[in-house]
């Protein structure tokens, strides 16, 4: 059973203060603070929780009244699409004195970062414009400021961009992984616990890829055609590039057990570049080439190795699913 | 004066939202808004994504109930496509279904409500958390850990992931459910059932101290909208159910959404206001979530959760509109979920590997999927092209349909608080947490 500290106790051996804050996101890395389930018990009992929306009622004033630097570390999942998210980025940057990126979006705008395949306006007029459920004959779409005759109201504005939290403000740590899994929080807390955090800038993770995690025997068996997963006829233990389906493993960094594999189901690349890649997309598709190819020939010419990746209609979807604002061409180029 | 209260955010929510209240100087009520500021626009970017890849996708729309947005998008994508899935998938995705609204509506309870009730309303918000509630109530805490913890596990058996779940794809499933770990959760379910009862005990216990408050406070008529399979409650398959205020039922199947929902743009907000579409904007605006979809349903699909649903009829009505009994429904079908898992834990068909059909071809057409997510009716509408390339999507998610009658409830909770002052002869209870 865990007691609450009297005051006193607390002063002499301080608890950590933490925070947790949701920008642009799901919820699901709070859930995944949950799924450490009673393990949860042993982190309150170290620490006090000073901002945790989803679970506690602090406000935003709240944080605004602490003095900088009151929080040792804050937990930041999701990106940053909003004036309010850029706000809270800053705000909560000013008073931490760790800042952790936690989640795929925070760590490279996620998910949500598709959306730099277009503006906002385009993404305004699909959802208020365009939609079939919508009536909306005088075209109208939210606006940051609308008068009303008992003043102004206004709302957030929505970037044009979606970006990362480093893209915003300085971020000391990185927690790839969507979401983290219950083991990488728990390491994170634990080197946080202890004082034992790796340098500055640095992901908290393996420095293996998930292809090292894999359960699946590989081969070196070359590819004809790429296939999709529900061509699949059974389930092999077979590396699934070997079996034609595009897997992000090769080029994404570890940490979860690969855990996709372990349901039959190919990495999407959620833990972001494996150490040392600069750009994820990039190494999937040169590992990709290095696979395409008859079985026994030396070599693919360049333009047979093209017309097999040219298979891959959706390059963006496939090689960019969770980090398209930090890859090296990291968005549509838009007409003013 | 004109005085504007904000809610900045507004907290134990499962989502981003923020409140704002406009009294004007002769103390009236002037506007109430209820924003909800993450929108993230997924609709546009599922153009030009491979079908198949959606599911895998669109569970970031919300982690709390990754599930349905990993289920809803595959059938209707397997509408689009013509697919006819196994039995042994159909009842597989069901239990997961129901594993998620398990631990969803366990964590709803203990962790986002209960603090209020247990603490009361004037307690320090400084301690009106769950975490203050497992330190003072350490054996309620634990039961609700493990139950969350149950549904999660469940999830992660058959989803892959309890987060973000991977294994439905067009088809079927891709993981089979192995047998030992089968029966690893059966040996649970007596402990869950024990469990879901001493919930319910707690629960009827709160509605019994905060009556004044549950028969009193938020009564609003709307319309509702749920989903039933023959009129029964149903969370994984089934049709549109909509609810007048006064009690009528209309039903559409899945296809037929555009004739009953409507969305209306309103200037001051990023989430659109739903509505049914016969009645109009505003006269049709409808509310979601747990109570619309008990006053949907003839009947529960379970014994005890009948029983449960009858007992709450016999004291509030049919068509209840009480804000506060939104729990008491969470409840109800929290007890279904824990029966329903126990059912199929024991159908032999959940772990018969044959849960895929390979006979899946891409076509260009579109199709619907929907399902029941804990927080209210989820619908996908995707177009595909002949290489099952997705064209168009239109999205109308859980908590979209109760915005407008989110914003509507606090317009007539703010009148009966700023105008009538209700709260100062409401009788409350000692709080069970001091």
């Amino acid at each position: 059973m865990v007691k609450e500290k009297k005051k006193s106790e607390a002063g002499k051996n301080k608890k950590l203060q933490l925070a947790f804050y949701w920008a642009a996101s799901c919820g699901g890395c709070e859930i995944a603070v949950l799924d450490i389930d009673e393990k949860i018990l042993d982190v309150v009992a170290i620490a006090d929780i000073l901002f945790w929306p989803v679970a506690m009622d602090f406000k935003y004033k709240d944080v605004e009244a602490m003095k900088d630097k009151h929080i040792d570390v804050c937990f930041f999942n999701g990106s940053i699409r909003t004036s309010e998210q850029e706000h809270m980025a800053k705000l909560l940057r000013k008073k931490s004195k760790v800042l952790v990126a936690f989640g795929s979006c925070a760590v490279a705008g996620g998910i949500p970062g598709l959306a730099n395949i277009a503006n906002r306006e385009e993404v305004f007029k699909v959802s208020y414009l365009d939609n079939p459920s919508t009536d909306n004959p005088k075209k109208v779409v939210p606006k940051t400021s609308v008068k009303v005759k008992e003043g102004t109201l206004t709302l957030p504005e929505f970037h044009d961009t979606v970006k990362s939290l480093d893209q915003t403000v300085d971020v000391d740590y990185y927690l790839p992984g969507c979401p983290p899994t219950p083991d990488q929080i728990m390491t994170a807390v634990g080197a946080i616990a202890e004082n034992k955090l790796p340098p500055k800038g640095s992901v908290i993770g393996p420095l293996k890829s998930v292809c090292d995690e894999c359960r699946f025997e590989k081969s070196e068996k070359k590819i004809t055609k790429i296939k999709r997963i529900y061509e699949l006829d059974k389930i092999e233990d077979k590396c699934l590039l070997e079996q034609g389906v595009i897997c992000l493993g090769p080029a994404t960094r570890g940490g979860c057990d690969a855990r996709c594999l372990d349901a039959n189901m190919p990495c999407t690349g959620c833990g972001g570049p494996t150490p040392n890649s600069l750009d994820q997309g990039a190494k999937m598709m040169s590992a990709l080439a290095s696979i395409l190819g008859l079985e026994g020939e030396e070599k693919m010419s360049d333009e047979d190795v093209q017309k097999l990746i040219d298979q891959v209609v959706d390059p963006v979807g496939t090689f960019y699913k969770y980090g398209l604002p930090t890859a090296l061409i990291n968005r549509k180029v838009m007409k003013k | 004066m004109v005085k504007v209260i904000e809610v900045e955010p507004v907290t134990r929510l499962e989502g981003h939202g923020g409140l704002r209240l406009v009294l004007g100087d002769d103390g009236k009520v002037q506007d109430v808004q209820f924003n909800i500021t993450s929108t993230r626009f997924f609709e546009k970017f599922l153009e030009g994504r491979y079908c198949e890849h959606i599911p895998r996708i669109t569970p970031r729309i919300c982690g709390i109930c990754p599930i349905p947005h990993h289920l809803t998008p595959t059938k209707a994508i397997e509408d689009a496509w013509g697919v006819q899935i196994p039995p042994a998938a159909y009842k597989l995705r069901q239990l997961l279904q129901n594993a998620k609204q398990y631990s969803s509506h366990a964590l709803h309870f203990y962790a986002l409500a209960a603090p209020d009730f247990l603490l009361g309303p004037f307690a320090d918000p400084a301690l009106r958390n769950v975490v203050h509630v497992i330190n003072q109530m350490p054996d309620v805490g634990k039961m609700a850990l493990k139950m969350m913890d149950f549904g999660q596990k469940l999830c992660q058996a058959i989803g892959g992931k309890s987060v973000h779940p991977i294994s439905a794809i067009v088809g079927g499933m891709k993981k089979p459910l192995d047998e030992n770990v089968r029966d690893l959760f059966l040996k649970q379910i007596e402990d869950q059932v024990e469990w879901t009862k001493k919930t319910v005990d707690i629960g009827l216990k709160v509605v019994e101290d905060y009556w004044d408050v549950v028969a009193n406070v938020g009564v609003v008529p709307t319309y509702y909208v749920g989903m039933t399979k023959n009129g029964v409650h149903d969370i994984y398959d089934g049709d549109i159910r909509i609810v007048s205020p006064d009690g009528e039922k209309f039903d559409y199947p899945p296809q037929k959404y555009l004739d009953a929902l409507g969305e209306h743009i309103p200037e001051h907000s990023y989430a659109t206001h739903m509505y049914y579409k016969p009645a109009g904007y505003p006269d049709g605006i409808y509310r979601a979530n747990t109570l619309a979809m008990i006053n949907a349903a003839d009947k529960m699909a379970t014994p005890l959760a009948d029983e449960a649903l009858q007992a709450m009829r016999a004291k509030i009505g049919n068509v209840p509109h009480h804000t506060f009994a939104y729990h008491w429904a969470r409840l109800i079908e929290l007890v279904e979920s824990i029966e329903v898992i126990a059912t199929l834990l024991q159908d032999d068909d959940v772990v018969n590997p044959d849960c895929k059909t390979l006979d899946v071809q891409p076509r260009e057409g579109d199709g619907v999927g929907l399902t029941e997510a804990p927080r209210g009716i989820l619908l996908y509408h995707i177009w595909s092209d002949a290489q099952g390339i997705c064209k168009k999507a239109n999205l109308l998610v859980a908590t979209n349909h109760n915005i407008a009658g989110i914003e509507k409830t606090l317009m007539h909770v703010a009148k009966q608080v700023f105008e009538d002052k209700a709260l100062e002869g409401l009788k409350l209870p000692d709080p069970w947490i001091k």
